[in-house]
């Protein structure tokens, strides 16, 4: 238990470190406010659209962490010290993603009620759109977490994870942009669990095969 | 015995490195193992942590291990003690501060604790390396050329390290392709165990 709560506070704390959460909420502010000088004023357009665009927003914000993710500690040869530890991979993933989300997560849905007001949407439509965050993002982190994993150690890391992570998450955002109906928020929660269920496995053969 | 290497095989990139190998150490033994670059040394050792699977042969441990290579794997944006710290505290074991700070003593950089550790050096980077290895306080050892970019006080250093760990009843299987003194040590030269 000591093992996993250390392992995790290094996450949020490198998540946090260098302004990394705030980097990634500007990105997401910045391409929020996009929206409205391509759209136009129009309030009624803007809140109907709103949750869709935050969700769009938020898959781009994503990507801005997974090179950091999983590619140093390869280089620098941390897994190999994990595995002398005795420690799982996948558990150690399974962490990370966690870690990653406590990083992610919170200040993303902070910044998402500033999109939201900027959208015009009411009480409740903000109250759906932070649902479907909360019940997305596991399901985002994990993914970041595979495709970060999945990409380390290739020069063109950045590139790649953007076409390996955007089509995997477009349930998520299918599920979590119509966020306004139960049954979607239930399909985004199991899609969700899904890629939560499934990443520390898929991170944990990429990084043997990279240390291989 | 802590640790039994039996008729190990190694193969790297379609490419057999070495067949036949077997080595046991018990308490307070050492075993060097020496031979040109590119024949293996960092293979067996990676061979005996468990790291990579042997192509034929089994590895034994009975015991925790600590392994030092190449790699510095401490978060270089954080205080050196810091960095030493999250590893001794992942064994879960008590007194994790003092004993990341008896081997910052030890290992002589004792008032660069609160250092971050990018600014250290090349060489007080390889004894924080051997920090972290004498603060997990296992009985097996596993240094993969741990003289590198170490001054002379520092190998001294190494070489008296090495001597408490196999008096207080640690085994140590080490590389190396330059001189270090490990009295009693059995010595494996690499080479002589390629296939033609």
């Amino acid at each position: 238990m000591n093992a996993a709560l250390t392992l995790i506070a290094r996450d949020v704390r490198r998540g946090y470190a260098g302004g990394g959460a705030g980097l990634v909420c500007g990105f997401f502010l910045l391409a929020v406010v996009l929206f409205p000088f391509a759209i136009g004023p129009d309030r009624a357009v803007l809140a109907r659209i709103g949750a869709g665009a935050i969700w769009v927003a938020a898959l781009l914000a994503a990507l801005l962490p997974v090179e950091r993710l999983v590619a140093p500690d390869c280089e620098s040869g941390w897994f190999d010290q994990i595995c002398v530890h005795g420690l799982s991979l996948p558990l150690v993933m399974a962490l990370r993603i966690a870690g990653h989300w406590l990083a992610f997560a919170p200040p993303l849905m902070l910044a998402a009620l500033v999109a939201g007001a900027l959208f015009g949407l009411d009480g409740l439509g903000m109250a759906r759109v932070e649902a479907g965050l909360l019940l997305g993002t596991p399901g985002l982190a994990a993914l970041a977490v595979a495709t970060g994993a999945l990409t380390a150690g290739l020069r063109t890391a950045g590139g790649l994870a953007g076409l390996l992570l955007l089509p995997l998450a477009l349930p998520l955002l299918i599920f979590g942009a119509g966020s306004g109906d139960m049954g979607a928020l239930k399909l985004l929660a199991a899609v969700s669990l899904m890629l939560v269920a499934g990443a520390p496995w898929i991170a944990a053969a990429a990084i043997r095969s990279v240390r291989d | 015995m802590i640790l039994a290497l039996s008729q190990l095989a190694c193969a790297r990139g379609g490419r057999l490195l070495f067949t036949h190998l077997s080595l046991t150490l018990a308490a307070g033994e050492a075993a060097v193992v020496t031979g040109p670059n590119g024949i293996g040394k960092s293979s067996l050792l990676r061979l005996a942590a468990g790291l990579i699977a042997p192509f034929e042969g089994g590895v034994t441990r009975s015991a925790r291990m600590a392994l030092m290579t190449e790699d510095l794997a401490l978060d270089t944006e954080r205080r050196l003690g810091e960095a030493l710290l999250f590893w001794t505290r992942l064994d879960g074991l008590a007194a994790a501060g003092e004993r990341v700070a008896r081997a910052l003593e030890t290992v002589g950089l004792a008032r660069l604790a609160d250092v971050p550790v990018r600014l250290l050096s090349t060489g007080q980077r390889r004894r924080a390396c051997l920090a972290r290895v004498l603060a997990a306080e296992a009985p097996l050892w596993l240094l993969d050329e741990p003289g590198n970019g170490l001054d002379g006080e520092g190998v001294a250093m190494l070489e008296r390290a090495i001597a408490r760990h196999r008096e207080t009843g640690g085994a140590v299987l080490l590389t190396t392709h330059q001189p270090l003194a490990v009295p009693g040590a059995v010595i494996l030269p690499l080479a002589e165990r390629v296939p033609v």
